[in-house]
């Protein structure tokens, strides 16, 4: 395809929001409606140029609801989709995320995310979403959310988020922060025959015999899209593997509810990713993620300087939480450090899962993100 | 002698194009969603669309289960955003028929900033709104379309607020096709879907149905028939009238194709540009 010649490859210089641009173009989306705000607009002007010369499309929505109802309608239409947003835009799309996640439709939600609530602090950084990414659209469900800790990583986790959401059929999310979103640094794209591409799964019946909510063994049901033939209704409703609605009945309620549930759940194991560093004898572990993460390895390397056993559990994969590797680490270490940009979000679910050892929460809010000393202070407090 | 009425397969010959499973609907007698969705599907037929390429989307509301009822592309939105989605359905794939079903509320109040924008740029998605007055699923609330001093459960004491003209809400916000109709017009109706289907860029057909159930027994119309007749009574056809000037009162409801103009479609300039765009690029790489 003359079409893979226009996909960068190569050492670049460039900032995370445009490295999250490539990685989607990269991941084979060609769909993208937006609408702008700090410190994520970069991403929309960035495919807004981009979109049109590898022939997909960009869309600027009336608001953040339509960017994301815009997003599942192009992606029941066939295309890989995305928008990005930050809080308060974040905030409006919850309510099609709900439907997304109802639906099942693979779709990518990029929040940079920055200082809150409400406007907040626009060009400053935070980690204040978090929880909204887990639980902001009403009812219970399961999504995906990754954080990127630099720009290498805002490319590569964006093609990581389309191919799980292709794969599990989930909305996944981005959950980037200002700083990462802003920073220029090195970024090495492979060429496009070295990316592993994930792709939806296709029917493999006839259209009569279609029914687009059956799921497989691994719970996803394979998804025929608009145009190709198969005759098929969606809806936000409870429904049943038909498609069709079922608003009095509790069976159908349990079952539906508990797979879109359980195929994130169920395949935990293999969607969760971390980075361990040192934690072979560590007995103070910093539980850290996004670029907060930079700062708690610098740390936690001069406390090894100084003689204390400390490691880092950086968090890549956010939702669904790594539960097990908390579990894990709380066996071996003494006390576990959790800086956040936030007032105590995230550590809510390591204490959890760290049952019966310490957990000591560092909070930072506003400008700058937690500096190597601050959470190296916070280590040796906790050394003794 | 009367003579037997042979039926291929004891079917109605419209039941190919709507979802037998779905039935039964779950309107009330009396209301105006069934001719509505009758007069598209008979469009659907006269026309011969393909129904592989079309798509029908709704939102939430009475009429909001008609996208389920019909047998095709169909999806069911959240309250407000059928516009938003279809938008998204239209661009990624231009060769499909987008058509919304959607009644007034879903449309004009929650959806109404998708519905301004949406003809603004000119795509090519029609709309198809079923305006009964009030809100019905949800037993008869007041609206963005409900008339001054009407009652409803939440205007107990007459409404305050000026309904919308929805006719010229849609020519000035930039739609090619405008007709407004009432479910008594159902010939008129059905030829307006088909040149609505037939037409590019954005659409839009307000079709007055009856609530009887809910809107009626709450403003002395209780049944289906007496809305009907004041249907009958009130309509006067004024095709090409100022849309502006397109009132809905007690005593006269305007109704006929107000706007039918040419323009490019949103989607045509899009993917003109895309194509014209990505060959430079081409070009340049190579």
């Amino acid at each position: 395809m003359a079409k893979k010649e226009l996909m960068l490859t190569g050492a670049h210089f460039m900032n995370g929001d445009i490295a999250c641009a490539e990685g989607a173009i990269a991941a084979g989306c060609r769909f993208f409606a937006g609408y702008p705000i700090t410190p994520a607009t970069e991403i929309a002007e960035h495919l807004s140029q981009r979109m049109p010369e590898i022939g997909g499309i960009y869309i600027q929505m009336e608001d953040e609801i339509a960017s994301m109802a815009a997003v599942i309608g192009a992606s029941y239409a066939g295309l890989k989709a995305m928008t990005a947003t930050s809080g308060p835009g974040f905030s409006l799309m919850q309510e099609n995320i709900g439907l997304a996640v109802m639906t099942e439709a693979p779709c990518v939600i990029v929040d940079v995310m920055r200082g809150g609530p409400s406007t907040g602090q626009p060009t400053l950084p935070g980690q204040q979403d978090v929880m909204q990414a887990k639980w902001g659209s009403h009812g219970d469900y399961e999504i995906i959310a990754l954080s990127p800790s630099s720009v290498q990583e805002m490319f590569d986790l964006t093609i990581e988020a389309f191919n799980l959401s292709e794969m599990y059929r989930v909305p996944t999310i981005l959950l980037a922060d200002e700083v990462v979103g802003h920073m220029w640094e090195k970024v090495v794209i492979p060429s496009a025959e070295k990316i592993r591409i994930v792709n939806r799964k296709r029917p493999n019946v006839p259209p009569e015999k279609y029914m687009p909510f059956m799921p497989d063994d691994d719970l996803v049901p394979p998804m025929a899209c608009f145009g190709e033939g198969y005759s098929f209704h969606a809806t936000g409703l409870t429904h049943n593997e038909h498609g069709y609605p079922q608003t009095q009945s509790s069976e159908v309620q349990q079952r539906l509810v508990k797979r879109l549930c359980d195929k994130i759940r169920k395949n935990a194991d293999r969607i969760i990713k971390v980075e361990e560093v040192l934690l072979e004898d560590a007995d103070i572990i910093v539980v850290a993620y996004g670029i907060v993460a930079r700062a708690a390895l610098s740390a936690v390397r001069k406390a090894r300087e100084e003689g204390i056993k400390a490691g880092l559990l950086r968090l890549i994969t956010l939702w669904p939480f790594p539960e097990r590797h908390i579990t894990e680490i709380a066996k071996q270490a003494r006390t576990i450090v959790v800086p956040e940009m936030n007032c105590g979000q995230l550590v809510r679910e390591v204490e959890r899962s760290a049952k019966e050892t310490a957990v000591a929460f560092l909070s930072k809010l506003g400008e700058d993100p937690h500096t190597p000393a601050e959470i190296l202070k916070a280590i040796r407090g906790n050394s003794r | 002698m009367i003579e037997e009425t042979v039926v291929e397969g004891m079917a109605h010959p419209f039941s190919k194009y709507l979802r037998e499973a779905m039935m039964p609907h779950i309107w009330c007698a009396g209301c105006g969603n069934g001719i509505i969705l009758n007069c598209f599907v008979q469009a659907v037929d006269e026309l011969q669309v393909d129904l592989n390429k079309l798509v029908v989307v709704s939102g939430i509301g009475c009429i909001g289960r008609a996208a389920g009822y019909t047998n095709t592309n169909s999806f069911h939105t959240t309250h407000g955003r059928p516009i938003a989605f279809a938008t998204g359905v239209k661009l990624a794939n231009p060769d499909l028929d987008v058509v919304i079903i959607s009644g007034d509320g879903d449309l004009f109040a929650i959806g109404g900033n998708h519905f301004i924008h949406a003809a603004r740029r000119n795509l090519g998605i029609k709309v198809i709104c079923a305006n009964n007055f009030n809100y019905g699923m949800t037993g008869g609330q007041q609206g963005p379309t409900t008339p001054f001093e009407a009652l409803t459960t939440t205007s107990p004491y007459g409404n305050i607020e000026r309904p919308f003209n929805l006719v010229h809400l849609a020519a000035a916000s930039g739609a090619t096709f405008v007709a407004r109709w009432t479910t008594l017009h159902v010939r008129r109706l059905t030829q307006s879907i088909k040149k609505l289907l037939k037409k590019e860029g954005f659409c839009f057909i307000e079709v007055i149905s009856p609530c009887p159930e809910i809107f009626g027994r709450q403003n002395k119309m209780r049944t289906g028939l007496e809305m009907m007749e004041w249907f009958k009574k009130a309509s006067v056809v004024e095709n090409f009238s100022d849309p502006a000037k397109a009132e809905i009162t007690p005593e006269k409801i305007v109704v006929g194709e107000f706007v039918d103009i040419e323009k490019l479609s949103y989607e045509k300039l899009l993917h003109e540009k895309i194509a014209l765009i990505n060959e430079k690029a081409l070009n340049k790489v190579s």
